[in-house]
Formats: structure tokens, C-alpha cells, sequence
């Protein structure tokens, strides 16, 4: 991937942010940091992000995070990074004790999360640890592999301890920074003098990978991430044209050219297996396209594996706009995939939103072209996200149900809707968290939460919690909203209120609103307020407190009283 | 090697990293000429050299550098492009 120079990052520093979200961020580092803020800096503004951004003087981790009057815990940060690098975890290597170095990686683990400890105590922040590009002494070769006392052995045992301690820590996320130098190389990371002369780890012009690598993953735990790939079918997942070379002569499995096709689908099939949905946009006829899926015995794809398939004549933004609307997920959300520059082209420029990455010419190298643009950063993962492809193929068969009935209101009956309504519970605390960061649209005050903060809500007595689940004759839905209510001293706040847009208009809004009202009187409280807070995707929510019988102090703020509620109609049962 | 060329593009570089169109260097120009050279800049500088010329400086040339037209004469017997 072509990646703007170091200086160029620093020209955008200048550049007017204004319109972009912004993201507090503070650096601390046990090096110089100056150069990696201002890459930083200078990187949101390629990824449409404007930091503000507190970068602590060298060295600063101790006295930054010991001191509750720090400059670190006035910034009140979104996100702090921790740069902790190699050379330095090297000198304190050396300085170790003989009779301790096989315990040395414990002991740094135990050290850096004792700094996560602090700044967890001291603000609420989530933590970016970036994590030890590997450095080998030589000082026993490749025998150091199997010495418990070498470097090269200790450095890998902490870099996997890191990510074994980061995902107990579901505030702290691991940039990998091994990962990427091992995807670069060595020589394009370090520059020995850049450390001796000015305690910089790094070289300058790693830097905007490093700004990109981080952003990333900021974006990711920020609620933007990517959701969906669509799929054009010829010479993009097989070689030749189905239409043209038929079942027998297409590419893919072991026959000529087909392997790099073959592992091309097997990639796209993990990124399902996590919960991207796949979809296909394909100029044919549809039974045509259909038939490799159904009956080639070489194909890794198959039917159940796509959520939407389109085939047709029609032109491919059209058809993506198609996708769109029966998955209900933003367009920023999604990614198009097509072998034909032609194709690529007439999309990016009708859906600018829609990411339409530049394919390599030769199949064999769509993969590491994917893979080097990371475009599947991810803040969470549960296991609904394995399920999600079967959820969005019942979506379709009710939207064939709904085509078949004489009035909605017959469609949502027939349907046979059940919800649950509990509190929240520590088995569904990363489906929650994860709702909190993905919901954009159905979502009326954006709080984002971490799987760490829900929990803390959870066992707090100030709140009271709701989480939703609806299921119906085609399947089941699972967790689909949740509601957080704080209590006040005279009203119950609804502190967050978000919903999956799967679940749309079927009469859930309704239930959940009832639901709020008659939890909150059971409580003793008659006076329940609702707030919208603006956001560049939640327009659709704007007025729904009002449309549900809730009163509107202002525009913002809602009210509704229990003693006066006159519960919504809907369809849905409560089990 | 042409000497023109080389200071051209030191003096494109030169003014990429101070920001300043109207920037130019010569032989003689020194980190006392230019308002923001400081020690971090100029470790801006010589990534931003190294990068354009394919070329590495040593730590103590970095350090010892008088002015432009050292940094010139290196990367004249250095530069890969």
C-alpha cells in the first residue's frame, strides 16, 4: 500500500480537521514520542479523524501514571498509548540477573500491567499497548530459541503474554507492531541512530505505518469498522466467465490458475467464519451464477455462506444499493470487491461512502493486497458474530413473507415474535459492549462502552439494565438491544438506549418502550426522561421518543410518566 | 552526478519540512539560518533525505553535519537515486 511520507503527515497538522469527530489521545512512551504524536496527528486526517493530542515529555510512564494530579489524568483522554520499545526492554534484559532472565517476561508482563492498573484507576481511557517488534541479539543464534535465558526467547514469551494479558483486559488493546515489522521487515522499522542520537525506536518513515496501525484500531474501538463484502463472481472468485467457459471450464481448486482462486475463497470464508457478511454483485443471469455454488465440487464458497445474492444486468451500484438496504448497515461499512478496474471505477464514483479497494491484476496476489491493507480492523468479537450470516438469510425469507401479505400488520403477526427482557448478565457482556460500539444508526446517546465498563454498570446499584432478545417462526434474532437507565433523584435516566436495525419497525420499539415505562414504575419512579444526542448517522431516531408517548421538554430532552403511560401496541410477546 | 540536482531536491525537502515555499539553501546555510531547525527537525530532515535519496547517514555525520553543503557532498557519493 502506498503510504504518504513522514513530512506530508506533518503538513496535515495544518489542515483544517474541523469537520472530523474528535478523539482525545494521550502519548506516553519510554522513548521519544515527539515524531509518533505528530505522525499521529497527522494520520487522522487521512483517516477522517481530528486528535487532540497530549504527547508527555520522555520517559514519563511512571510519573504520568503515579500522580493523580498528572498532566496525563487533567487531559481526561479518550485513549492512551503506551509506546514501551524493544531497545529499552533490551537494556533492562541486560541488567537482569543471570539466575532471573527466564523469568523476565513475567516480570515486564506484571509491570505493564501494573501501569494499566494505574491508569485505569485514574481515568477511564482505554489503553492502546503497543507491543515488542522482535529484535534478535544473536548472542546464541538460533539455539536462543530453545534457551528460556536468551532475548530473542524472552521477548517472544512477552509479546505472547501481552496478548494473553490484553484479552483479560477488555479495556486494553494490543497494537501489533511485531505483526507489522514482520510484514515490512527489519531495516524499514529500526535505524540504530535514529535511538542513539535522539531516543527515537523507530525510523521516520515507519512511521506513518505505525499512525496507520494504531488509528486502526482507535477507529475500530470507536464503532467504524467494516461489516459486509460484496463479491463480483468472474475472475474475482473463480478465473474465466461462467456465463462464457461454463461449469467445467471456470478456474478454481487444483486445475491451472485455479489454486490462487481456491485460496482466495478460503480467505474470504475465515472473514465469514468472524462475521463479515459476504455478498455477491454479479453481472449474469442469477441460476447461471448460482450453479458453481451450488454443484462445482472445488468451490469453498457456498450458498449458505452468502447473505445476499444479486444477480443481474443491472448496473453494480444499484445492485450494492440493493445489498445495502436488505442488510440495513451503513455504506461506510462495506467493502466491493471486482477484478474490473471499469467496474471499481463507476462504483467508487457513484458510492463514494463505500470502500472499493484497488485489486492486484494477478489472483494470486488479491490476498496479501487485502491482508496489508487491514481493512478488518475489529474492537470485539462474541459468538453472535458467527451466527450473523444465517440471521441475514432469514432476513430475506421474511422479506418474502412480507411480499406475500395483504397489510403489514398481518406480516408482523404472522411472524410469531417472542422477546426476552432481563438484566444485564455476565454472559452476554460482550454482545452488549459490542452493541455499544457498532450501533450507529438506532442509537440515541452513542455512549460507547467497553465489555469492562458494561460489567461495572451492571454491578452498580445507580443503574438499572435491560437487554433485549426477539426470535419469530424464520429464527432468532438473539440480542438485539440494550437499555441502560440511571438512576436520578427524582427521574430514571435513559442513559443509553440502542437497538440492532435488523429488528426495524417489526413493533420491538414499541415493546421496549413499555417495557422501560413498567420497569421504571416498578422501581417507584414516575418520571422517566429520554435524551437524543446528534450524531452524523442517528437521524433516524430523532423524533421517536415523541412518536412512542414520550412528552418533549425541548428538542433534545423527553419525558414520559408512568402514571399517565398508555402502553404501544405491538405484536411482539414478552416469554 | 550533477551537484544542481542534488540541491534541488534538498531545497524541495528542505522546504517540505519547514513548511516554507520560499525557502532556499545553499553550501553555506546552517541550522542558525533557519528559524525552526532544532535537534528534533533535523532528525525530521535527515529521514526526509535518506528516504528521497536512498541513502543512510552515519550517527556521526548527523551529529557533526556543519551545513548544507556537507549534507550535500554525502549524499553525492551515497545516494542510490
Amino acid at each position: 500500500m502506498e503510504m504518504p511520507a513522514f513530512t506530508a503527515l506533518k503538513k496535515n497538522l495544518r489542515k483544517d480537521m474541523s469537520a472530523f469527530p474528535a478523539c482525545r489521545i494521550a502519548v506516553l512512551g519510554d522513548c521519544a514520542t515527539q515524531h509518533i504524536a505528530a505522525a499521529l496527528g497527522g494520520w487522522g486526517y487521512e483517516a477522517g479523524l481530528r486528535y487532540e493530542i497530549l504527547d508527555t515529555d520522555y520517559d514519563q510512564i511512571d510519573a504520568q501514571t503515579m500522580d493523580p494530579g498528572s498532566e496525563l489524568y487533567a487531559f481526561h483522554p479518550d485513549y492512551v498509548i503506551l509506546v514501551n520499545c524493544t531497545q529499552r526492554l533490551y537494556a533492562a534484559f541486560c541488567a537482569c540477573p543471570a539466575g532471573q532472565r527466564d523469568r523476565f517476561a513475567d516480570t515486564m508482563r506484571d509491570r505493564l500491567e501494573a501501569v494499566w492498573q494505574r491508569i485505569g484507576e485514574g481515568c477511564g481511557a482505554r489503553l492502546l499497548q503497543l507491543n515488542f517488534p522482535a529484535w534478535d541479539d544473536r548472542v546464541f543464534g538460533d539455539f536462543g530459541g530453545k534457551i528460556p535465558e536468551s532475548f530473542p526467547f524472552q521477548l517472544r514469551k512477552l509479546n505472547y503474554l501481552l496478548s494473553e494479558s490484553c484479552a483479560a483486559h477488555k479495556n486494553v488493546f494490543c497494537v501489533d507492531i511485531d505483526g507489522l515489522q514482520s510484514r515490512l521487515g527489519e531495516d524499514r522499522v529500526l535505524d540504530a541512530k535514529m535511538y542513539c542520537i535522539a531516543k527515537m525506536p523507530f525510523r521516520t518513515d515507519f512511521l506513518p505505518y505505525l499512525a496507520k496501525q494504531i488509528t486502526d484500531t482507535v477507529l475500530a474501538a470507536s464503532g467504524s469498522f467494516k461489516k459486509c463484502v460484496v463479491l463480483d463472481l468472474d475472475n474475482t472468485l473463480w478465473g474465466g466467465v461462467i456465463g462464457d467457459d461454463g461449469m467445467d471450464g471456470i478456474q478454481i481448486g487444483e486445475l491451472g490458475l485455479g489454486h490462487a482462486f481456491s485460496a482466495f475463497q478460503q480467505w474470504l470464508k475465515e472473514l465469514q467464519n468472524r462475521g463479515i457478511l459476504l455478498c455477491v454483485c454479479s453481472k449474469n443471469n442469477e441460476d447461471t451464477a448460482k450453479e458453481p455454488f451450488l454443484r462445482h465440487p472445488e468451490m469453498v464458497l457456498r450458498l449458505e455462506d452468502i447473505s445476499v445474492f444479486v444477480a443481474n444486468w443491472e448496473d453494480k451500484a444499484s445492485n450494492i444499493r440493493r445489498i445495502q438496504s436488505i442488510l440495513n448497515i451503513g455504506m461506510d461499512s462495506m467493502v466491493f470487491l471486482d477484478d474490473n478496474p471499469f467496474e471499481r471505477e463507476a462504483v467508487r464514483s457513484l458510492i463514494p461512502d463505500i470502500t472499493v479497494p484497488e485489486l492486484p491484476e494477478n489472483p494470486e496476489e488479491y490476498v496479501d493486497c487485502l491482508r496489508s491493507l487491514n481493512l478488518f480492523e475489529t474492537a470485539s468479537f462474541s459468538e453472535e458474530d458467527r451466527i450473523r450470516t444465517r440471521q441475514y438469510q432469514a432476513e430475506a425469507r421474511r422479506a418474502s413473507l412480507q411480499s406475500r401479505c395483504a397489510d403489514y400488520d398481518a406480516y408482523l403477526e404472522g411472524l410469531e415474535m417472542v422477546a426476552q427482557a432481563k438484566p444485564f448478565d455476565t454472559f452476554h457482556f460482550p454482545r452488549i459492549a459490542q452493541l455499544t460500539q457498532r450501533s450507529n444508526q438506532f442509537n440515541l446517546r452513542t455512549v460507547r462502552y467497553t465489555e469492562e465498563e458494561i460489567a461495572a454498570i451492571a454491578g452498580s446499584d445507580r443503574y438499572l439494565t435491560l437487554y433485549f432478545t426477539l426470535k419469530d417462526k424464520f429464527g432468532d434474532h438473539g440480542l438485539i438491544s440494550a437499555v441502560i437507565l440511571e438512576k436520578r433523584e427524582d427521574r430514571l435516566f435513559v442513559d443509553t438506549w440502542l437497538m440492532s436495525c435488523r429488528v426495524l419497525k417489526r413493533g420491538m420499539e414499541e415493546f421496549i418502550v413499555n417495557k422501560i415505562l413498567s420497569t421504571a414504575a416498578a422501581a417507584g419512579y414516575t418520571v422517566v426522561e429520554g435524551e437524543y444526542r446528534k450524531t452524523a448517522k442517528n437521524a433516524m431516531v430523532a423524533r421517536i421518543y415523541e412518536k412512542l408517548g414520550f412528552t418533549a421538554a425541548d428538542d433534545t430532552h423527553f419525558i414520559a410518566r408512568t402514571d399517565s403511560f398508555a402502553p404501544n401496541p405491538t405484536h411482539i410477546k414478552e416469554e | 552526478m550533477n551537484n544542481n540536482e542534488i540541491y534541488e531536491r534538498l531545497n524541495s525537502i528542505f522546504q517540505d519540512v519547514f513548511d516554507d515555499s520560499s525557502l532556499t539553501v545553499n553550501p553555506d546555510t546552517t541550522a542558525a539560518d533557519i528559524e525552526d531547525w532544532d535537534s528534533l527537525t533535523h532528525i525530521t530532515l535527515v529521514g526526509a533525505v535518506e528516504e528521497e535519496f536512498r541513502m543512510k547517514f552515519s550517527m556521526k555525520e548527523v551529529v557533526e553535519m556543519k551545513n548544507v553543503g556537507e549534507m550535500a557532498q554525502i549524499v553525492a557519493a551515497r545516494r542510490k537515486r
